[in-house]
C-alpha cells in the first residue's frame, strides 16, 4: 500500500473518530459523569478554599 | 480560608513543594538570563569579550532556562498535586518522585555548565549533549511511571480532565525527546544527529513545535483545567467541550511543526500541510481559552479582589492572542514577512511569558499557602503588585517585537525599481534599536514581579499561620 492510500484511510479513520468522540461527548448518556467528574475537583474541600476576601462590594 | 488550614497527611506535598519553590528560582534565573541577553542586543559590550557570555551561548541556556527549569518546574509540581488531589491518593511511589526532582535539577545544573561552555549538540530547545539526553530520558521516564501509576491506583472512578492533559504531555513529550536527541557519539561531549538534511529539519521543527504544542501548552491547559476552576470557586464552564478539546487539541497540535521551514528546502506539499493544520489548530484552542474564561461566567467579581485569578485569567487571555497570532504567523504570505523577524520573537514571548508563565505563577501563588500550611499568601497586595509588573512587562516587550519584527520584515523585502534592496541590513538593524531597549525594559519589569513573588513566598512559608489567619487585604484592580 502507498503512502497515498495508507495517508487517505488513515485521515478518514481519525475523522470518524473525532465524530465520535464529539457524538459521545455530548451525548446525554455521559451528561451525568462529566457532571460528576467536574465537580470532583471541590470534593476535597468542606468550605471554601479561597484566599480572596469574602466580602463582595 | 479554613481548607487550606487542612494537612492532608496521606498526600505527598514534598515533592510538590520542592518543585513549587523551585520554580521560583529558576523563573528568576532563567528570566534573568533572558534580561541580560536583550540588554546585550542594545550595548554589545555586555558580553565582556567573554565566550561563555556571548549570546550565541546563553540564548539557549535561556530558552532550556525558562522552559525546562521553571516551566518544567511548574509542571511537575502542579501534576503531583493534581493527580493526588484529584485521584484521592498519594503518589504512587515518594522514591521515584525523589529521583524526579533530584534528577532534573541534576540535568538543569549539567546543562547550565555545559552550554555556556560551547557544547551543544544545535538542536533548538534540546541543545544539551547525549549523556545529559540520556539523563532526562531516565528522569522522565521515572515521572511517566509515578503519574500513570498513581492514576492507576485512584480511588475514584473519574480521571479528571486535567490528567489527560498532564497526561498526554508527559507520553509525547517522552516520544518527541527521544526521537530528537537520536544522535551518534563520537566523544563524551560530542554527538552527531542520526538525521541528515531536509529531514533533521523537519525532525527538528516536529519537535520544536511540538515541544510548545504538548510541553508548554498541553500541561499548561492541564493546569488550567485544575486551578481555574478551583480558584474562581465553581467548576469548568463546559465539561463536554474539555473532552472534546482535549482530543482535537493532541490530535491536530502533532502536524504543526512544518510552519517553521516555509520558503526552505522542506518540499512545498509538507509546507502547505504544516500551514493548514496550524490554521485549524486555531479552533480548539479558541475552544480552550473559551472554556477556560467562560469558568468565571457569574464570578467576574471576583476578578476585582482575587490576584491570583487576575492572573490565570489574563493568562488565558494570552493564550487566546498567541494561539489567533500562531495560526496567522502559519500562513505562507504573512509568514513571508514575519519570519526571521523580531514578530516571532515577539509571539514566543506573548505565548510564553503571558500564557504560561501567567498560568504558572497563579497556579503558584494558589499552591503555597496549601503546601506549607499557612491560611493565606503573606501578602495579597504584593500578588497584585506583581500581577501589575508582570503585565506591563509582558505588553511592552511584545509591542515592541510587533513593531521592530514588522519594520524589519518591510525593510528586508523592500526593493527600488532596478530591483537591488533598498536597505541593507545594517540599516535595519538601527531601526530595531530603539526597540530593543523598550524590550529590555519590559524583561526588567517581569525579573521584578519575580523577585518580589520570591520575597512573598518566602515570607508565606516563614510566616507564622495565625498572623496571616486575620482577614487579607482587599486588594481592588
Amino acid at each position: 500500500m502507498d503512502y497515498a492510500i495508507s495517508g487517505s484511510i488513515y485521515t478518514v479513520l481519525v475523522f470518524v473518530i473525532f465524530i465520535g468522540i464529539v457524538l459521545w461527548a455530548y451525548s446525554k448518556k455521559s451528561k451525568a459523569s462529566f457532571d460528576e467528574a467536574e465537580k470532583l475537583i471541590f470534593d476535597d474541600e468542606p468550605q471554601q478554599n479561597k484566599q480572596e476576601s469574602k466580602v463582595d462590594e | 480560608m479554613s481548607e487550606a488550614i487542612q494537612v492532608h497527611p496521606e498526600y505527598n506535598y514534598k515533592v510538590v513543594r520542592q518543585f513549587a519553590v523551585m520554580t521560583v528560582i529558576w523563573g528568576i534565573v532563567g528570566m534573568s538570563v533572558g534580561v541580560l541577553i536583550a540588554a546585550q542586543l542594545y550595548w554589545p559590550a555586555l558580553n565582556f569579550d567573554t565566550p561563555w557570555l556571548t549570546f550565541s551561548r546563553l540564548r539557549p541556556l535561556h530558552t532550556n532556562a525558562v522552559i525546562f527549569a521553571f516551566g518544567g518546574s511548574a509542571l511537575f509540581a502542579t501534576s503531583f498535586y493534581v493527580v493526588q488531589r484529584t485521584s484521592n491518593v498519594r503518589l504512587f511511589s515518594d522514591k521515584l518522585a525523589s529521583f524526579t526532582f533530584w534528577g532534573w535539577q541534576l540535568v538543569i545544573i549539567l546543562t547550565a555548565i555545559t552550554l555556556p561552555m560551547g557544547l551543544t549538540s544545535t538542536k533548538e530547545y534540546g541543545e544539551m549533549e547525549w549523556p545529559i539526553d540520556i539523563l532526562i530520558t531516565i528522569v522522565w521516564l521515572a515521572y511517566l511511571i509515578n503519574f500513570f501509576g498513581t492514576m492507576v491506583i485512584r480511588k475514584v472512578s473519574h480521571i479528571y480532565v486535567a490528567n489527560w492533559f498532564f497526561g498526554a504531555f508527559i507520553i509525547t513529550v517522552a516520544v518527541l525527546h527521544i526521537a530528537n536527541s537520536m544522535a551518534i557519539p563520537v566523544s563524551l561531549t560530542k554527538s552527531y544527529s542520526i538525521y541528515a538534511g531536509a529531514v533533521d529539519a523537519m525532525i527538528q521543527w516536529w519537535y520544536g513545535h511540538n515541544a510548545v504544542g504538548f510541553f508548554l501548552t498541553a500541561g499548561f491547559l492541564g493546569m488550567m483545567y485544575y486551578f481555574v476552576p478551583k480558584q474562581a470557586g465553581r467548576p469548568v464552564y463546559s465539561y463536554r467541550l474539555s473532552v472534546v478539546h482535549f482530543w482535537a487539541l493532541i490530535s491536530l497540535y502533532i502536524w504543526a511543526g512544518p510552519h517553521h521551514l516555509h520558503y526552505t528546502a522542506l518540499p512545498d506539499w509538507t509546507q502547505s500541510l504544516g500551514m493548514a493544520m496550524s490554521i485549524i489548530l486555531f479552533v480548539p484552542s479558541w475552544g480552550g481559552m473559551i472554556n477556560g474564561i467562560m469558568t468565571l461566567s457569574g464570578a467576574w467579581h471576583k476578578l476585582r479582589t482575587d490576584p491570583i485569578l487576575r492572573f490565570l485569567v489574563v493568562s488565558l487571555s494570552f493564550y487566546g492572542m498567541s494561539t489567533f497570532e500562531g495560526p496567522m504567523m502559519a500562513i505562507k504570505t504573512v509568514n513571508a514577512l514575519s519570519h526571521y523577524t523580531d514578530w516571532t520573537i515577539g509571539h514566543v514571548h506573548s505565548g510564553a511569558l503571558g500564557w504560561v508563565a501567567m498560568v504558572s505563577i497563579g497556579s503558584i501563588y494558589h499552591l503555597i499557602p496549601i503546601l506549607f500550611d499557612k491560611p493565606r499568601m503573606y501578602s495579597i497586595k504584593l500578588i497584585n503588585v506583581h500581577f501589575w509588573l508582570a503585565t506591563v512587562g509582558v505588553v511592552l516587550y511584545i509591542v515592541a517585537m510587533w513593531m521592530s519584527g514588522v519594520l524589519q520584515g518591510l525593510m528586508w523585502r523592500a526593493i527600488n525599481a532596478d530591483g537591488t534592496l533598498t536597505y541593507s541590513f545594517v540599516e535595519s538593524l538601527e531601526a530595531s534599536k530603539p526597540f530593543y531597549l523598550v524590550r529590555f525594559f519590559g524583561g526588567v519589569l517581569v525579573v521584578a514581579g519575580m523577585l518580589i513573588m520570591a520575597y512573598n513566598v518566602y515570607r508565606t512559608i516563614k510566616s507564622d499561620s495565625e498572623e496571616l489567619a486575620i482577614e487579607p487585604e482587599v486588594q481592588p484592580a
